[in-house]
């Protein structure tokens, strides 16, 4: 029993990351995950990764700013401090749609930001968890868990295969922990 | 009906739907002889005036649609460019149309009465159009438009709509030509000149388009004046416009013609539709909020008109359908790729948009008691919508090839997925 925890296979160019993907999907190898520098089109319909929730996320938060900075103003505007503006209603909803366009705006894009951070791991002053810090840079990595009953080494001869420039066994799952 | 996936496939123009739009143009005159011949001059007129306004706006932002894709240098909508150039195509036609109905309806007058005074007046722009408003000591003067008289004047008037229209017409058919030259010739060479054209088309639309809609709509109602008013007009032509552009587009599809627009072409439309609807919203609530808030009298008038009992449930309805509906029903990239959803919301966004033009129409014409909803407004669309749908479709069956083959962003367009 090797000690061996994941398997990276690095490659240097999108299009042969891609035929790597495809030759593992053939063989039934199960894929953890893929890290790219870019973003690469149709990787993630190809890997079978479910859509982004993240715009249901954002309706919720905008929906949340929306009402609170209604009700706040409400609140100051007609309940407890009610004021004449221009002879007005003190009421006056168009006068409250600004601010409530612009919290709904506020509260969706903040949300949207600190939900990505939250379900990749990113906080301020936390070490970012990366399998191979060459992903950030200027390589194409597939991570396989090692876990499975397949021969490692077949798992690499399909990656040596695809073009892979070089497979890495790793015996920790990040090179970076918090 | 073909269904092959060629590129030079043309399309005809035959079936029901010349029929049907042949019987809706004969449905429209009919109706517009009726309204004149019953003594419903004004409202025919004021009718004809909101289908040909909407109709010139549509064409022309068809060749703001072609003018934007080059400008922006965009792959996505090279495959379904046909359709915006058929719009502007029959632009020529539409403007001719315009004007002509905007000249009768200055010429032609009738009895009528403006603020408890029983005058002569034209059938539109009855307010600074009538006779002596501008003549010191005579019963119509009014020093306000009299103030205005230097840009509000018959000559100049009529001059700047043909001279907007002209010039619109003029690069929305260079548009198309260079398009139709770069078929037979390849190269980049028309591609560069569309560039160009295309720029300036944007920066003489961009200044007149609000003059436009100042003078063909807002001086209905002389008196007020709201700058505002240009770029409502504008999203507004630009939502109804794209929606015209997805339906025929799905239609298309239907009948098997321009297979290779997908879902994500589609998606793309949409998500335009969503965001223009939204635009609208924005700039209908900021004209407004500044009359609401500053509150002057000759502000506050506009809508003061149309809060009256025989506008104001219209005048509601107007938000809902085009602001609430696109909201809800298009919000979701799910409801964007259903075919049926988006034509539904585009159908709704049409006469979303012709209601739009009718609370800005109807007020300064026939007024809150002559307004009505009947056979003359629906035959008058009816017939406009038919005349349309002709003039539109047979422009695209002109086109040798329904794409533009040698577009050097077509590959983009074909393979486009999001």
């Amino acid at each position: 029993m090797s000690s061996t925890k994941y398997i990276l296979g690095v490659f240097d160019d999108p299009d042969e990351l891609m035929h790597g993907i495809d030759k593992l999907q053939k063989n039934s190898v199960p894929i953890y995950d893929v890290y790219t520098p870019m973003p690469i089109h149709g990787i993630d319909a190809k890997l079978g990764i479910k859509d982004s929730r993240l715009g249901y996320a954002a309706f919720m938060f905008g929906c949340v700013g929306g009402s609170l900075i209604f009700g706040l103003v409400y609140y100051f505007l007609v309940h407890d401090w009610p004021m004449d503006i221009g002879g007005k209603n003190y009421f006056a909803i168009p006068d409250f749609i600004p601010v409530t366009f612009e919290w709904t705006v506020l509260f969706a894009s903040y949300g949207m930001a600190f939900t990505f951070f939250f379900s990749t791991h990113l906080f301020p002053g936390r070490a970012p968890r990366v399998m191979d810090l060459r992903a950030t840079n200027d390589k194409f990595v597939i991570a396989i868990d090692a876990k499975g009953n397949i021969p490692h080494e077949d798992i690499t001869n399909i990656l040596k295969e695809a073009g892979a420039s070089e497979v890495k066994h790793n015996d920790r799952k990040y090179v970076s922990y918090e | 009906m073909n269904t092959h996936n060629s590129l030079d496939g043309q399309f005809e123009f035959t079936g029901k739907v010349k029929t049907y739009s042949l019987a809706a143009i004969a449905v429209g005159v009919l109706v517009i002889l009726i309204g004149f011949f019953t003594g419903q001059g004004e409202r025919t007129f004021a009718n004809l005036l909101l289908m040909s306004y909407y109709f010139a706006c549509v064409c022309t932002a068809g060749v703001f649609f072609c003018a934007l894709q080059y400008v922006a240098q965009a792959g996505w909508s090279a495959s379904l460019l046909r359709i915006p150039q058929a719009f502007a195509k029959v632009l020529p036609i539409a403007a001719v149309i315009l004007i002509v109905i905007v000249f009768a309806g200055l010429h032609f007058t009738h009895h009528t009465e403006i603020e408890g005074k029983h005058v002569v007046a034209p059938y539109l722009y009855k307010i600074w159009a009538l006779d002596g408003v501008t003549t010191k000591g005579n019963a119509n003067y009014d020093a306000i438009l009299a103030g205005k008289s230097g840009y509000l004047n018959l000559g100049f008037f009529l001059g700047r709509m043909v001279l907007f229209l002209g010039a619109y017409s003029i690069f929305g058919r260079l548009l198309v030509k260079y398009s139709e030259t770069e078929d037979e010739l390849g190269g980049l060479f028309y591609y560069k000149k569309s560039f160009t054209i295309s720029a300036a088309f944007l920066v003489v639309f961009g200044f007149t388009q609000p003059l436009f809609a100042f003078d063909t709509i807002m001086s209905l109602e002389a008196h007020f004046f709201s700058t505002m008013f240009g770029w409502y007009n504008f999203a507004a032509m630009w939502v109804s416009t794209l929606a015209i552009i997805t339906l025929t587009a799905i239609w298309l599809r239907t009948k098997g013609y321009m297979e290779w627009i997908t879902q994500d072409h589609l998606h793309n439309l949409g998500q335009l539709i969503f965001g223009f609807s939204i635009f609208w919203t924005y700039v209908w609530f900021a004209q407004f909020l500044l009359i609401y808030y500053a509150n002057i009298p000759e502000e506050t008038v506009y809508f003061f008109r149309r809060w009256e009992p025989e506008f104001k449930p219209w005048f509601w309805l107007n938000i809902v359908i085009n602001f609430l509906a696109p909201l809800l029903i298009i919000m979701a990239r799910d409801s964007k790729r259903k075919t049926n959803v988006l034509a539904t919301t585009c159908v709704i966004l049409i006469f979303g948009h012709w209601l739009d033009y009718y609370i800005m129409i109807m007020p300064g014409t026939v007024g809150a008691e002559g307004r009505r909803f009947d056979y003359i407004e629906i035959g008058v669309f009816l017939g406009f919508a038919g005349l349309f749908t002709f003039l539109m479709l047979t422009a695209l069956s002109k086109f040798k090839s329904l794409v533009p083959k040698k577009h050097p962003f077509l590959q983009e367009s074909l393979h486009h997925h999001i």
